[in-house]
This record gives C-alpha cells, structure tokens and sequence, in this order.
C-alpha cells in the first residue's frame, strides 16, 4: 500500500497528461457520434497524422532557424494553427469522399468504410516517412525541454503545456457549441437532421463543420502528443484512438462535457493501472495488462450503462 | 461474338468440353512450366468457371472435388515449386473456413465481429501448448508433449473450446448492438493477444511473446504429416466439412433466423425467434470453425506466438468476407481465395518483379513502396471501394425464390406445406474458388 501512496502524485501527473489527450480525441468522437450516429474509426489516425503533420511543421520551422529566435510558445501555436487547418481538412475530405454516399446505407458498410480508411491513412503516412528517412519511426524535437522538481516530483514543462493547451481547446470547444450560430445549427442536427433541414439549416454544411471541428482538435491533439512523449509512428493511433473511443462511452456518446471527464478518468484508472497492477495484485498482472483493462472498462460500461456515466438511456422506438 | 457467346451459355455440353479443355490447357502448362505462378493461378481460376458453367450441382461437385484431390497436386507436383504451391493451397482452403465462419456471424446473423482472429488464436494455442512440452508447466499428470496421433482429437477439441469462447464473448456483448458490438469485439481481439502475450508468469502457459516452437506435426498411421502437401489434404476434408455445415445452416431454421434478426431485431423477435439463442449460436459456430483451423494452422507452421494473431488478421478475414459478398457462400469462398492468394503469393511476385526492374534499372521503386509492406494499403482501398461501389460483394447474396405459380396452383394444405419445406433455390453449386 505504501508503493501505491508513494507513487501517486505522479500518477496522477502523468494520468492527467494521458488523461487529457483521451479526453480531446474523444471529442471527436462524441461530436460525430452525436451527429451522425457513426463511429468514426479513422479519427485515431487523424489523431496520428497530426503528430506527425506538427511534427513535419516544427522540423520545417527548425530548419528555417525560426524556431531558435521565437518563444516557444509562439512556435507551438504556428504549429498547432497549421496543423488543425491541414487535419480539419483532411477530416472534410474524408467525410465527403467515404462517409457521405453511404450516409443511407446500413451502419455496418459505414464502419467497414471507416475502417478500410484508417488503414489507408496508416500506410500512406509510413511510406511518406519511409521515403523521408528509411524509417518510420520519428522523433520529434522537443519544445520544451526541462522539468520542474517539486519536492521530489517530477513534472516536465510539457505537461504544463499540455494541460493548459487542453483546457483552453475545451473552453473553446464547448463555447463553440454553445454559443455561436454554427453551435447551435449543430445541436440541431444532432437531435433531427430532417427538421433542421426545414429550417433553414444547410445539414452537410453543418456535418462538413462538424468533421472540420473535431479533425481539427484530434490533429491538434497529435501535435501535443507528439511533444509531450517525443517518439511517434504511424500505428500510434489505432489503439490509441480505440481508448479514446472507450472515454467517450464512459462519459455518454453525443455528451461532450461527458468525454472531457471520461478521458480524464481513463487516462487516471490506466497510469493508475499501470504502476499499481503488479502491486496489487502481488505479481500476478503485469503492467502490460493495463490494455486490457482499459477495455475490460469498455466491456463493463456497455453491459451495465451503456448510456455511460453522463449520459440518458436512450429509447427504442419502433 | 455475341452469337458464340449465347451459344456456349445454352449448351451444357459445351461448357463441359470447354471447361475440360481449360482445366488439361492450365494444368498442362503447369506441368511443363514447372514454376510458373500464372499457370498456378489460372488453374485455380477453374473453380470459378465450374461455378458458372450451367451442369447439374451433383457434376459440379464431381469436376471440383476432382481438380481439389486430384488434378491439382498432381500437376504441381511435377515442378521444383511443388512445396511452394501446396503451402499457398493449404492457406486457402484455411482461410477459406475462417471466413466463411466469420461469414455466419457477420453476413448471416449482421453481427459485425472486428475480433475474429481470437478464436484463431484460441484454437492454435490448444493445440499448441500440448504438443510441446509447454504444458508439463501447469498440468499436474500426463507426459507432455503430446503426441501427433492426438492432433484429430484436438481439431475437435479446438473446435469446442473455441465455441466455448465463442459464447464467452457473446453473452456479454448481447446487449450491445451494432457498431457498439464491432468496438467490444475488437477490444476481445485485443485482449485475447495481450493475454496469450504475457501468460507467461505467474505460471508459464503460452511462453509469452517468445512463442511456442517445435509442435509435433499430426500422424496418422505412423506417417508423420510433415509437408504442405500432405496437411493439405487434411485441410481439403476440414474444408468440405465447413461448406457442407455452412450449406445446410444457411437453409436450416437457425440460417433464417439469422438472416432474420439481420434485417431487425426487433420484428425477428415478434415473430418468435430467441434472440440470445440465435445470436449465441451464430458467435459459436463461427468461432468453432475458426478454431479448427486455428489447431491446423498450428500443426503446419509448428510454431506460433501472439504476432501472428493480430488485429490485422482479422481485418483481413473481414475483407474477404465483403470483398466476397456478405452473407453469399461461393462469394465468401473466392473472396478468402482471392484474398490470401493476392496475400501469398501475388504480392511477393509483384515485389520480386519490382526488384528486378529496379536492378537492371529500368525504373527505380523505393523500398517503402514494395507492394507487400504495403498491404494494409491495399486492403484499405479495397474495403473503401468495395463498400463504396459494390457493397454486396464479388458474388452477391441470393435468396431462396419461391415459384409463385407451382405455390398457387398447388391447392392441397399438405402439398403446399411440402413446397415451403423444400424451397426451390436459385443458386447452384458453390466450389468457385
């Protein structure tokens, strides 16, 4: 027990860090879920190819020595900016281009599609950075070196980053959605495509929004990722984006204040998970099974909430 | 042309000949060409022409069974390749069972499983662990390894089990539904691996991520059953054991009730069909045929370890099952076919060809590009495009048509009762592979 006291505060640094990363994928997720009932599988790989977009950006910016006389901090925005444009984009274009001619075929030939996509998005990013560098493995440079030392924790200045940049994504996120026109066009979708269509409200316009939105913030996510830990490759995102799609359920699919708290508890029971399973368990689980209980969280969820923590049972009507 | 061409459709005994002739033309020229992967290939493409030809099924079946047992390894066992071919035949008819057992849970019953290779994994890892001496680490009695004489009991074995694992994952995940279901599927898939990865400790079962390696070959009066050529004759009776159970399923009361909880659960359910039974039954019996094969695999490649079981296996048996049509029998069979062939055999060659190019410098290809580092690439585009422009697959899905006017006309209760109980089908034979 006293292992598990002691290493606690930096669990929950690094939970927190993990936790929100979860969280701003999982937006994504939940926006379009909300939206078009559809799970979009490649957004894990959007996700991937905003690290490795940033990554590309923050080389390139390296390389023209702006990164040595800017703040840092500026350099993180340039980098951020370009890529959520490029990955919101990218997000648009996937939509219009895989998603929208089967928007009335059956669920199960949408998902397929949306798997077939990440595939594609996978290998194409391996081999533009294998033609690059042999390699597809990279290392991003790091923006922000160095670390704090608070009575024997550790915290890296990344963290700090990640956390604030974060928050402030969510804040914008959530006033996006509640207070401007679009916001509110997009609620309506959500609750009735055919009625906001009479009114007025251009529905693949809004849906276009929508992919653009949370691509944006997954891409951005990327970029954060990608700084916070360093090394990335193109299978990053799979998993990753699997865990992410878990927080959503977790806080209530379509309840964006709900995957915000759903990644942070994940990302928490994992690292959690991750330190202490062998602890507790007294050698029994290694730490490698923290995968698994990340989606033995998802199995539980959907048996016994599938409504999820925040969320309201829906009805099925006949 | 066109005048030939509706001759050849009307004359059965035409397509025989024609048939006959392409069958001696393909297994000629892969006798004399001795390593010529076309000859192989077009060969196989028999199957399909068998498929279309208008014989009676009862002839059809003849001609396949004949090329499957027959003219096939006979004319690849002239060249230096003969191994090389039998291998690839052998990954075919596998997978070919793999899919059609995916086939039953994801086109039959519309239950979208991502994590299919589990069961696999699963039933190669029964066999795997008591044909080497894995299993003396945990079992308190018994000599291990076991030997290869109990590798027909562990086919059967492997088949339970795997069902067991079947109906494991199904009883939780019944009350989820559609794309819901594919994520907790997938996440079993996963969880699956990660066990058998490191289930090395606290007691050694599966050797973790080092694998198991050396697992007696299977042995049938004292032959040890070493080669590809001689595991892909128990493949080819494994094989026509699936398509006959998948055959009589598909028309069984069970296959309607699968296709009827398909279309909607809720309407199957008012009409009385047990939703939990009818599900289970359909995660069971996929998984059990993936099982069996996962003991055969097993026995071929005598070594396994958790990388061969990964998501990407069972995206790829979800390929073949869409690329094939979903829910169709002979669609899902030259989709496992077409898929592992391009997998096996095509991408290599394609690969070698570029080196080749590349070498006497006619045109240079960067490593990263070589065709088969780049297969998720191509399954990508292909479940894309498939689901874009042709979502019923290569061979799509029939239904049984019932003759209207022989319903009508026939006014005894009794006759008609016999004509619903003995519907007339509108598909014939099955082995396009």
């Amino acid at each position: 027990m006293t292992q598990v006291w002691d290493t606690l505060p930096q669990v929950l640094i690094d939970g927190l860090t993990l936790g929100a990363i979860y969280a701003i994928i999982a937006l994504g997720y939940t926006m379009v879920y909300g939206i078009l009932e559809l799970i979009n599988f490649a957004h894990g790989e959007i996700f991937m190819a905003g690290a490795f977009i940033g990554t590309a950006v923050l080389i390139g910016l390296t390389g023209l020595g702006w990164v040595a006389v800017m703040p840092a901090i500026f350099v993180l925005l340039i980098v951020l900016v370009i890529t959520g444009g490029l990955t919101g984009m990218l997000g648009m274009g996937i939509e219009r281009l895989a998603y929208r001619p089967l928007r009335k075929a059956s669920k199960l030939i949408t998902l397929i599609t949306a798997i077939g996509v990440s595939f594609l998005l996978q290998d194409i990013v391996r081999f533009i950075t294998e033609t690059q560098q042999n390699n597809y493995i990279v290392n991003t440079p790091s923006l922000f070196p160095g670390s704090l030392s608070v009575s024997g924790l550790n915290i890296r200045y990344s963290f700090l980053v990640v956390i604030i940049v974060a928050i402030l994504m969510m804040i914008a996120l959530e006033f996006f959605v509640n207070r401007t026109k679009w916001g509110l066009a997009m609620r309506a979708v959500a609750q009735d495509q055919d009625t906001a269509s009479l009114m007025s409200v251009n529905v693949n316009k809004v849906i276009s929004v929508t992919f653009f939105v949370g691509s944006a913030l997954g891409g951005a996510t990327g970029v954060l990722f990608a700084i916070h830990y360093g090394t990335i490759d193109p299978y990053i995102g799979f998993i990753l984006g699997l865990k992410a799609f878990t927080a959503a359920v977790l806080g209530g699919i379509g309840n964006i204040r709900g995957a915000m708290a759903g990644g942070m508890l994940l990302g928490l029971l994992e690292m959690f998970a991750a330190a202490n399973l062998s602890a507790i368990t007294a050698g029994l689980l290694s730490s490698e099974y923290k995968d698994v209980f990340a989606f033995a969280i998802l199995i539980l969820v959907l048996i016994f909430r599938p409504e999820g923590l925040f969320g309201r049972a829906a009805i099925e009507k006949v | 042309m066109k005048k030939i061409l509706e001759q050849i459709r009307g004359n059965k005994w035409l397509q025989l000949g024609l048939l006959v002739g392409y069958i001696a033309l393909t297994s000629l020229s892969l006798i004399l060409a001795q390593r010529s992967v076309a000859a192989f290939l077009l060969l196989l493409l028999s199957f399909l022409l068998l498929y279309y030809t208008k014989l009676p099924n009862w002839s059809k079946w003849a001609i396949g069974l004949a090329i499957m047992f027959f003219i096939l390894p006979f004319s690849a066992m002239q060249g230096p390749a003969y191994q090389e071919y039998m291998d690839v035949a052998t990954l075919v008819g596998i997978y070919v069972s793999m899919a059609l057992g995916l086939n039953i849970v994801v086109g039959m019953a519309g239950l979208l499983d991502l994590g299919f290779v589990a069961f696999f994994a699963v039933g190669a890892y029964t066999y795997g662990i008591f044909a080497t001496a894995q299993a003396s680490n945990f079992m308190p009695f018994g000599t291990y390894p076991l030997s290869g004489n109990s590798f027909w009991i562990f086919i059967i074995l492997g088949c339970f089990v795997a069902a067991l694992f079947g109906v494991l994952l199904g009883i939780p995940v019944l009350r989820v539904k559609g794309d819901y279901l594919a994520i907790v599927t997938l996440g079993f898939g996963e969880i699956i691996r990660i066990v058998f990865n490191n289930l090395d400790q606290p007691v050694n079962i599966t050797n973790g991520a080092l694998g198991l390696s050396s697992i007696a070959p299977p042995k049938i009066f004292g032959i040890e059953l070493l080669y590809s050529n001689q595991i892909y004759f128990v493949v080819l009776f494994i094989l026509l054991f699936v398509i006959f159970a998948v055959r009589s399923l598909e028309h069984s009361k069970l296959g309607r009730s699968w296709k009827a909880v398909r279309e909607n659960e809720i309407a199957a359910q008012a009409m009385g069909i047990p939703l939990v039974k009818t599900k289970l039954m359909a995660f069971a019996i996929g998984a059990s045929f993936s099982g069996m094969m996962g003991v055969v695999f097993a026995a071929k490649q005598a070594f396994i370890d958790p990388t061969s079981f990964t998501m990407l296996q069972s995206i790829n048996i979800l390929v073949m099952v869409l690329l094939g049509g979903m829910g169709s029998v002979p669609g899902v069979i030259l989709g496992a076919a077409v898929v592992t062939i391009l997998n096996a055999q095509v991408l290599n060659e394609l690969t070698m060809w570029f080196n080749s190019l590349s070498t006497a410098g006619i045109i240079t290809l960067p490593d990263a590009m070589s065709p088969v580092k780049m297969q998720r690439f191509f399954f990508g585009a292909l479940l894309i495009l498939f689901a874009l422009y042709r979502s019923k697959g290569l061979i799509p899905a029939k239904n049984v048509v019932y003759d209207k006017q022989k319903f009508l006309s026939e006014k005894g209760t009794k006759k008609r009762l016999q004509s619903v109980a003995a519907p007339k089908e509108d598909e014939h034979g099955h082995t396009g592979s």
